[in-house]
């Protein structure tokens, strides 16, 4: 799934490679070897006192995918000799497998970048922030931290769905924008249209944008110089009380929680009791320091600043992100905008093979340790054995978590097809008396309400943003409309680029939709999507039936307008999946008691091999044993056997091209 | 049992993946004196002696091993298989014969059986093979119709194999079989039916009615899963069988096994051998083996596959006397697995004593007369055990790789 290639904010959590190294230390998840790369400002603890709030400069790069953001970050590391120039410098702040192959930032790195402009020394903290709506949140505490952002645009490819829904991210935290215009040495680069896409869509005069090659280096410096003057300097100072927002997290095992923090005020240093705002919780500083991008130890932080802090947090939990910490004893407000993650897809995840369950337990356990977003429910299938119920930000945080559950820890997994939650108003008293509220949200389909004792059901929306070249307009409406979606906006952002806005039921793209999207347009559109809250729906429960007998597994959540086609469909893909048997079977899908689809897988009325001969025995005898073995993974309804292989191919998420 | 190996033919036939070669020039001499040595080794390993001991077959071992099956004392049978056997000389299949009865009892009228094709079996052949010992053919007929036989890739013609056929019930009156095929892609059951008419009009007292199984890596089967012939519909299949069942039995016939079928006592001795999990000896290339090796002083009955490429199993046999490539000891529940997948292809299925030697302490009543799959396949008409075994009824055999797993299972956790 590529829905959106951006960054995105967790963290793995791997043995270090270097156990033993101080007090300088790689972060634990850093999967190349102890080569250092950046130049290291020396082993003495930094005085951060030198760089009052007027030299600091804090903003934030943002882009869509594949357009520039990662290698721009590598030249302005270069240029500020935060690392040594070479070649080598390709996407220096993705470090994992999953941010390399796919050219998405997973696990966001901060940096602090010093920097001569005009006789001043200044201190430039680049914030990376996570692209991507799933990351929304995230993505708007750590602009939060920032006065300003770099917003990259391909040359070639102009804004973007992501480009739109990033500038207005930013836009309404009131950032200043940098507008910048990359890769102007590639031969289609056509930076003129670009500037006009940005100039309508965005009202950013022309002239403002700056046309550069991260690639090769063109006008970069001129960049640096821009974020020096156009954004301001952080609003705050050393003599108020320490207010300090938690804007990301990473789990260290022999250190414990390193939270990244941004100084609204006051000062940290060694030694300081602070106390969470959120879990009011107390804690002793043991260290602080800026990043270069590792770690590197300072005396204190100071108002304006951007760092880290080590105190004896065990969990990524007790450093939720946007939580602000406060000095014991000093309290302050706690900055706006705190919430808990929220989870919006979820998932069945179950290990392929049941002997593994207790390393895809610890797998998963180590995996969350660096993700508190990611939410995890034991749960267990009769067809699919023990697992559980994840739930993800989104899309991308669910494809991204799988694959390094794959890549780092050698996990196979059956991830089944994402849903979403869905919402139930009450109306039955004895409902709101069990429930203690008469609204519910349902996840699982064994706990959703009969329509009698409900007054409205609801379920989730997301606004997505399409941008597409103009002559795949027709098919695009045709596909939003299969998809229930009502079009809000439609723009011409140049001669032939339109940028449509679709308000859309979230289950109606959590499965295929980014996929049917790229291939109905050549690869050309591109997609995002943000919360727009739920919606009333007519939502009913579809069972499927086996001779009668409903299959637990089998039942959805469906809207009234989709059931008919999804039963079939599901009907007709168990036909396939179902082995023949010795009887006929009735293969149902049903609302209530109202069948809605059927099939009818015909009984075996021959089912012998022809030869069996001295030679054929041995052959014939290991198909009759994994048969025989099989019988033991069987999930019998009624009378019906249903293999856990045709659970697998029917509950599966369908793996994106 | 024994089985002889050839692994040569003219022209490989469309439908098949068996373990066979087709060579510009076979160096039989070499080939005869790899089968004659191999033969000999085996025969001396699985302790076939040609003394026969007193008081019966059984007299010198009272009380069996438990686990053990009963010791081969004589060679029941032979079976020339391949390839095409029949594409050898009869100066070959003699000196095997005469290295079987050099190495190990052979009772007199042992079944003997070379399979043929029709397109090899001239009468002056066929009439050397017999002298050479040979007193049974089993002749691959496979279709009476020209277009089904150049689909499958046959050098035969209809006409060609009603020749072989009579030639051969000439000099084996009682004694020749014939192998017919059913469920070509686009054989209507009209025509089945015709071929079957025209089948029973050749005959002689056994016939093989095999379903067409499309196996990967041949080219009829490439055809069909391509798209470029139609596959046969299971329900058609299905109708095919019972027809043909149907038929025969009203002929005369008494359907023996799965897909075998013979009256006046004609059955096959050497291939029941198989389904009765008897013990048998491979000999060739790629040729299976099921004894207990008590020349080395095995008590074990063992899966033995020898060496499937004959110029490398011929290096193995010069060197070493034997090309055994793979030897592995089959459990109690291994034996009992075969012995009921086998045994349920035939109309007697697993008799009480049978199973009784291979498991005297598990009865057959133990293990699947009480509540579970096996009775209820029982119960649903599939299966039957009484006094005599476990059988298959008449529709259960139709069905029977449905019934093997859930046995099997059974089986495994009693």
């Amino acid at each position: 799934l590529a829905v959106c290639r951006a960054a995105v904010r967790w963290g793995a959590l791997l043995p270090s490679p270097c156990p033993a190294a101080a007090p300088l230390r790689w972060p634990a998840w850093l999967p190349a070897a102890c080569e250092r790369r950046y130049s290291s400002r020396g082993k003495e603890q930094l005085d951060m006192s030198t760089y009052p709030v007027e030299s600091i400069r804090n903003f934030s790069i943002i882009a869509h995918v594949d357009h520039g953001k990662s290698t721009l970050a590598d030249r302005l590391l270069e240029i500020t000799g935060t690392i040594s120039k070479t070649d080598r410098n390709k996407q220096v702040l993705d470090k994992l497998q999953v941010e390399r192959e796919r050219g998405i930032t997973v696990k966001a790195q901060s940096a602090s970048l010093f920097y001569n402009h005009e006789g001043i020394n200044y201190l430039l903290n680049l914030i990376d922030t996570p692209g991507h709506v799933d990351f929304s949140y995230e993505v708007s505490r750590s602009l939060s931290a920032c006065q300003g952002v770099i917003l990259v645009v391909d040359a070639n490819e102009g804004i973007q769905a992501q480009t739109v829904a990033n500038f207005y991210l930013a836009f309404e935290a009131q950032l200043s924008i940098i507008p910048v215009i990359n890769k102007i040495d590639l031969k289609n680069a056509d930076p003129e249209r670009v500037e006009k896409q940005i100039e309508k869509l965005f009202d950013i005069p022309t002239d403002e944008c700056i046309r550069i090659s991260a690639k090769q280096g063109t006008n970069v410096e001129k960049v640096l110089q821009k974020v020096i003057e156009k954004i301001p300097p952080p609003q705050c100072s050393t003599a108020d009380p320490l207010k300090a927002l938690v804007f990301d997290s990473t789990f260290d095992h022999y250190r414990g929680v390193i939270a990244n923090v941004a100084l609204f005020g006051g000062e940290i240093a060694k030694g300081h009791k602070i106390v969470s705002a959120h879990t009011k919780k107390r804690y002793e500083v043991n260290e602080v320091g800026i990043l270069t991008p590792n770690e590197q130890p300072t005396h204190k932080l100071y108002a304006g600043q951007v760092g880290y802090l080590i105190a004896g947090m065990k969990e990524v939990t007790e450093a939720q992100i946007g939580d602000t910490l406060f000095l014991y004893k000093r309290p302050v407000e706690p900055l706006p905008g705190f919430k808990s993650a929220k989870p919006m897809v979820f998932a069945g995840m179950y290990p392929v093979d049941q002997t593994e369950y207790n390393n895809l337990r610890s797998a998963l356990e180590r995996l969350t340790l660096n993700d508190s977003s990611v939410t995890v429910h034991r749960d267990s299938s009769l067809a699919l054995g023990a697992g559980w119920r994840l739930g993800f930000l989104g899309l991308l945080h669910m494809e991204v978590f799988n694959q390094r559950l794959e890549q780092e820890y050698n996990m196979s997994v059956i991830l089944t097809a994402p849903t979403v939650p869905y919402k139930a108003v009450l109306s039955s008293k004895k409902l709101i008396k069990e429930h203690g509220k008469d609204q519910i949200t349902i996840i699982n389909p064994a706990q959703f309400p009969d329509k009698l004792s409900v007054s409205e059901y609801l379920e989730p929306t997301v606004l997505g943003t399409i941008v597409t070249p103009h002559e795949y307009i027709g098919k695009i409406i045709t596909l939003c409309q299969d998809r229930r979606a009502v079009q809000k906006d439609m723009l011409y952002i140049d001669e032939n680029r339109v940028m449509l806005k679709y308000l859309f039921p979230l289950n109606e793209i959590v499965v295929d939709f980014y996929d049917a999207l790229k291939s109905l347009s050549s690869g050309y559109a591109s997609f995002d999507y943000e919360d727009a809250g739920y919606q009333p729906a007519d939502l009913i429960k579809m069972d499927i039936l086996l001779n009668g007998n409903p299959v637990e597994e089998l039942a959805t959540i469906i809207h009234n307008d989709k059931a008919y086609a999804a039963g079939k469909l599901l009907c007709e893909r168990l036909k396939e999946t179902i082995p023949r048997q010795l009887f006929e079977i009735a293969i149902q899908a049903a609302i209530g008691k109202k069948i809605i689809a059927r099939e009818t897988l015909k009984a075996y009325r021959k089912n012998v091999v022809a030869k069996c001969y001295g030679g054929d025995i041995t052959r014939r005898m290991k198909l009759l044993k994994r048969q025989a073995e099989g019988k033991r993974l069987m999930r019998k309804i009624g009378n019906v056997e249903v293999p856990r292989d045709a659970f697998i191919r029917v509950l599966k998420r369908e793996t994106d091209k | 049992a024994l089985y002889p190996q050839w692994p040569y033919c003219r022209k490989r036939c469309s439908y098949c993946s068996f373990n066979t070669y087709v060579v510009p020039a076979v160096d039989e001499a070499a080939v005869r004196a790899c089968l004659v040595r191999e033969a000999q080794t085996l025969l001396r390993l699985s302790q076939v002696h040609r003394w026969v001991p007193a008081g019966g077959s059984w007299g010198p071992l009272k009380c069996p091993p438990a686990t053990s099956h009963p010791l081969l004392y004589s060679i029941t049978s032979v079976f020339f298989g391949g390839g095409t056997p029949s594409l050898a000389s009869p100066h070959t299949v003699g000196a095997v014969l005469e290295a079987v009865a050099g190495a190990a009892h052979v009772p007199a009228g042992a079944e003997v059986t070379l399979e043929a094709n029709p397109s090899s079996t001239s009468t002056s052949r066929l009439a050397g093979f017999r002298a050479a010992g040979v007193n049974r053919v089993s002749i691959g007929v496979q279709s009476l119709d020209n277009a089904e036989l150049q689909l499958l890739g046959r050098e035969h013609t209809a006409e060609e194999a009603r020749k072989a056929v009579e030639g051969a019930r000439r000099l084996f009156p009682g004694r020749t079989s014939i192998d017919l095929l059913f469920g070509l892609p686009g054989q209507s059951q009209d025509a089945w039916a015709q071929q079957l008419e025209a089948a029973l009009g050749l005959c002689d007292d056994h016939i093989s009615l095999y379903q067409l199984t499309l196996e990967r890596g041949t080219a009829l089967a490439a055809q069909v899963w391509g798209g470029a012939l139609p596959a046969p519909p299971q329900d058609l299949l299905a109708d095919m069988y019972q027809m043909a069942r149907t038929v025969l039995v009203a002929a005369g016939f008494r359907h023996y096994e799965v897909s075998n079928f013979a009256r006046k006592g004609a059955v096959s001795t050497h291939n029941l051998s198989y389904w009765r999990a008897d013990q048998y000896i491979g000999v060739g290339p790629g040729a299976h083996g099921r004894f207990v090796p008590r020349g080395e002083g095995g008590h074990s009955r063992e899966a033995r596959v020898q060496t499937l490429e004959p110029i490398a199993w011929m290096r193995e046999v010069q060197s070493q006397g034997h090309g055994t490539r793979s030897r592995a000891v089959l459990s109690l529940l291994e034996q009992l697995e075969e012995l009921l997948t086998l045994g349920l292809r035939t109309d007697e299925g697993v008799t009480q004593e049978r199973w009784g030697r291979f498991s005297p302490q598990l009865s057959l009543q133990h293990a699947f007369g009480a509540p579970g799959e096996a009775r209820a396949l029982q119960q649903q008409g599939w299966l039957v055990l009484d006094s005599g075994g476990l059988r298959c009824t008449w529709a259960g055999l139709a069905v029977l790789d449905s019934l093997l797993p859930d046995l099997l299972w059974q089986l495994q956790r009693v």
